[in-house]
């Protein structure tokens, strides 16, 4: 039996979390104030994943950068490749607010979207 | 001059959810005035996600969050003016505000509702010693450089202070390709939440020094390094613990300010606990037609409570405009054992309208204790909590029948206990 000590990511009460495995199945977790806890707990002992948000470049928008984020959370092994990849990517304004900039990113199934709505610069 | 119903001051969560709820509940004319060149406010430069959980039960990053009232301005057709700075508002309500289209604008407003949000305590406020070099911001303005304007403030990073704004940069700077040494607290807890502890810090390895400041900052032109040290039980640097670390840049993530400067010129009464205005249960300030709410009004770790806040103050604010007024706030509001501040401070025992949402912070950590709301020193709410920190604001809601039933209220208390 071997006991894992995780804090549960799903909301800001961020309860402490308890779970029991043996040889890689999960027998028991505690701590958890809420079903999220739970399908968390698993993930993260599993293969953890988490929501990326940064910004790509915005030519020619009233600003310089677009927030975007993965449409779901990927593998948090593929974090600095999502990022990677976006750092030369860049799109024209308009940006609407969930405007697909790359779909399907590293093959996870999530899309980047746009998280902001940016009009053209010198235009109301 | 020109007279409007509802004036709101700032275009932020605050406002924004303000101006919604004005409209609502009928106000005849609105003016929303905010000072930069989009409505947002601080919304904007948050990108990450964690925002609306409670609001609308899914998670959406500081942009989402604000597009949602945005759409809801637009579509109410609610007016505002960007790029517009108030500049005075008086007793009288008549505010000033001026532009580079309209010049100064007059204006005079049946309700103010001020909705000013927050600013972060800057270095000058935290005497660290040392050289007076660059290359040391607050987290915010480091956030908004990144986030909004594109462009990297350093390479090799310590942050002061671990507050979310603080963990929130630790992973933003990680991820741009900066390398951040260490996040420093000088309590022996973080006042940040723990998850952005767990996916800000520990998914990047980044270290955590608890009962550590910086005891100095070295740099010719730039900053080159700063000295972290341990600090005693009474937050004393100890001394042979100095450590030198080098750096470029020193990012400040030590506590957000409410915003009040403007509020003081209409008599507006502030709390020397939370620097925001002592409102009532309607969400007025001790200047009749003048409320607060939001971040100007106590610093709040959810936008969600910021927004349900906002339409609340909203409500009274539209009410006052349209003439109606109230019996004054006769009832204290305590903040008992183990309560540093309650929102409302007080109310009245007549005009019981809603439910009374009283929003709190506690002293410090505790474990396996109560909270308790009591009527006339006797106890009407007790909850159970197994732990209860400073960082996280705590609500007690206690129902407007609860609140009828009584003959007579003389006061209420929050209070922790066993």
């Amino acid at each position: 039996m071997e006991k894992h000590e995780m804090i549960c990511i799903c909301c800001p009460r961020g309860c402490y979390l308890t779970v029991t495995s043996e040889n890689g199945d999960i027998k028991e977790i505690i701590g958890n104030r809420c079903r999220r806890g739970e399908t968390y707990a698993r993930e993260e002992l599993i293969s953890p994943v988490r929501v990326v948000t940064t910004t790509v470049r915005l030519n020619d928008g009233k600003i310089p950068m677009l927030p975007v984020k993965t449409s779901k959370a990927i593998p948090k092994s593929l974090i600095f490749d999502c990022i990677d990849m976006l750092r030369d990517v860049s799109v024209n304004a308009p940006a609407c607010i969930g405007d697909v900039i790359i779909p399907n990113v590293l093959g996870t199934g999530a899309d980047i979207i746009a998280t902001r709505s940016i009009g053209k610069k010198d235009e109301d | 001059m020109r007279s409007v119903d509802v004036v709101i001051v700032g275009g932020g969560p605050a406002g924004l959810a303000a101006a919604v709820s004005a409209k609502k509940h009928g106000a005849d004319s609105i003016l929303m005035l905010e000072r930069d060149a989009s409505l947002g406010g601080i919304l904007n430069q948050c990108i990450h996600s964690g925002f609306g959980l409670h609001r609308f039960k899914e998670e959406l990053t500081g942009p989402e969050y604000a597009d949602r009232y945005i759409k809801l301005v637009e579509e109410l057709n609610i007016p505002y003016l960007l790029n517009t700075t108030v500049i005075d508002i008086t007793r009288e309500r008549k505010v000033t505000a001026v532009n580079s289209d309209d010049g100064v604008i007059e204006i005079q407003a049946g309700a103010i509702i001020i909705a000013a949000g927050c600013r972060e305590r800057p270095a000058g406020a935290i005497n660290i010693f040392g050289d007076r070099c660059a290359g040391i911001y607050t987290a915010g303005t480091a956030q908004k450089f990144v986030n909004i304007d594109g462009y990297m403030p350093g390479k090799k990073i310590i942050i002061l202070g671990s507050g979310d704004i603080g963990l929130i940069m630790a992973r933003r700077m990680t991820l741009e390709g900066a390398k951040v040494e260490a996040v420093i607290e000088i309590m022996p807890f973080s006042s940040g939440l723990n998850r952005n502890i767990v996916q800000c810090l520990n998914d990047f390895n980044i270290p955590l020094y608890l009962s550590h400041t910086i005891t100095s900052v070295n740099g010719k032109e730039r900053l080159e390094s700063v000295v972290v040290s341990e600090v005693d039980k009474n937050l004393k640097p100890i001394k042979g613990t100095e450590r030198e670390v080098e750096c470029d840049t020193l990012l400040l993530s030590v506590g957000l300010l409410p915003e009040n400067e403007m509020s003081k010129k209409a008599d507006v009464v502030l709390s020397s606990i939370t620097g925001g205005a002592i409102v009532n249960e309607r969400f007025e300030t001790s200047t009749p037609g003048i409320f607060a709410c939001g971040n100007v009004l106590h610093v709040h770790d959810l936008v969600d409570y910021v927004s349900e806040e906002s339409e609340h103050a909203a409500k009274y604010a539209v009410d006052f405009a349209g003439g109606r007024r109230y019996s004054p706030s006769d009832v204290e509001i305590k903040a008992g054992n183990g309560v540093r501040y309650t929102v409302p401070f007080k109310m009245s025992s007549k005009d019981i309208e809603d439910d009374l949402t009283i929003r709190f912070r506690v002293t410090g950590r505790f474990k396996d204790k109560k909270i308790r709301a009591l009527i006339n020193g006797e106890p009407v709410i007790s909850r159970a909590e197994p732990a209860l920190a400073p960082g996280e604001m705590q609500t007690v809601v206690i129902r407007k029948e609860k609140l009828e039933e009584q003959a007579e209220i003389k006061d209420i208390m929050v209070e922790v206990a066993d």
